[in-house]
């Protein structure tokens, strides 16, 4: 089968991989975080005293282990939900590729640059 | 069939109708066909080709799901014309177009040569992990191994899923969903070996990457082959390969 020529490896796996493991992270987590922190959490209902406590969030932010489930969490979240924004917005020819890309992929990098700064600056 | 003295029922159907030799771009034709209850819309085709227009052309054989000739748009909806029964459209003329995303040849019948040439760039075929000669015996499978891979062997290449592949339409380079249930077929039989040339056939932005998993293909499906899932499972193997390849001899290209 010489006749096919085989095409050019294609670099979306970069983007695919951390939109798989984000949506498999916010299926699995995603409702009982809205549950615990959008409803939970405001209402001090279920919850112990210490969990709305800065310094109790401070101290998980500070575990080395606590920061890895932060930064998962945020960032894969967030590559998720741009690969799936980037392709709507593509199959609707929203713009140009690159633009919505800078839009979607841009705005994944950048909080995901901010999450690992602020939790760098959080300390240990 | 007892002719009934009060007026027979009839059903319209709209034909979009292209004759290259005439006609400079494809138009809508409009024939009345008497209706039965039990009728598909392929039976209907026939009988305006048989009774009102020998001229019009359209691709059929089994008249029973299997061997994928007669897709088309029936109101707009890729399906094959033969499992569509006009009684379970709503009332009022059936739109019927050729298949969507293919280039028309004449009336009904599309262009099919892209998508054969597909099907051949994926080796759709068993690539044998070693070699047996006919004195070994043949090659087992356990029911399990074969459900591994099935439900993808039930394709009939009817191509209603490209049709329905928006992606197929922007890009008609796009590997598509037919071919990868077929591709999925192989690499998920057990008795195969051809794993890797096959994702190295697809890992391209024509390859799978094309996908935005908008899940069209499977719906219009009428084997239930379900190639978006096909498509899927073949992102998470080509994804894998991306970093695997590194740990391959010689495997990173």
């Amino acid at each position: 089968m010489s006749q096919f020529v085989q095409e050019k490896r294609s670099i979306s796996p970069l983007f695919w991989l951390p939109f798989g493991a984000g949506g498999m992270l916010s299926a699995l987590f995603g409702p009982a975080l809205i549950l615990i922190t959008g409803i939970l959490a405001p209402t001090g209902f279920l919850l112990p005293q210490s969990f709305e406590s800065y310094d109790h969030a401070r101290a998980f932010a500070q575990n080395p282990l606590g920061k890895l489930v932060l930064l998962a969490i945020i960032a894969l979240f967030l590559w998720h939900g741009a690969e799936r924004i980037f392709l709507t917005l593509k199959d609707m020819k929203a713009g140009p590729l690159l633009n919505l890309k800078y839009a979607t992929y841009g705005v994944a990098a950048a909080v995901t640059v901010v999450t690992v700064l602020l939790l760098l600056a959080v300390g240990f | 069939m007892p002719e009934a003295a009060t007026a027979v029922k009839t059903v319209e159907l709209k034909i979009l109708r292209y004759r290259p030799a005439s006609d400079e771009r494809p138009a809508f034709g409009s024939f009345k066909v008497p209706y039965t209850e039990d009728m598909s819309v392929l039976e209907a085709l026939q009988t305006i080709k048989d009774t009102l227009d020998g001229t019009l052309s359209f691709r059929w054989s089994c008249r029973m799901a299997v061997c994928g000739s007669c897709g088309m748009m029936i109101n707009g909806k890729p399906q094959l014309a033969c499992n569509t029964l006009l009684r379970n459209l709503p009332p009022g003329p059936v739109t019927i177009e050729p298949l969507n995303n293919f280039p028309i040849e004449r009336d009904l019948v599309v262009s099919v040569g892209d998508f054969v040439k597909k099907i051949e760039s994926i080796y759709p075929y068993i690539i044998p992990k070693e070699p047996k000669t006919v004195a070994e015996g043949p090659y087992l499978q356990t029911p399990a191994q074969l459900a591994a891979y099935e439900s993808f062997s039930d394709c009939i290449n009817c191509m209603l899923c490209y049709a329905a592949c928006p992606q197929f339409g922007e890009n008609p380079n796009f590997i598509g969903p037919g071919a990868m249930a077929l591709l999925q077929r192989y690499n998920g039989d057990s008795r195969d070996g051809g794993q890797q040339k096959r994702l190295d056939t697809i890992h391209g932005e024509d390859g799978v990457w094309s996908c935005t998993a908008v899940g069209y293909c499977s719906e219009v499906c009428p084997k239930q082959v379900d190639p978006a899932n096909a498509v899927n499972q073949n992102k998470t193997n080509s994804a894998f390969d991306f970093f695997l390849r590194f740990l391959r001899p010689g495997g990173a290209r």
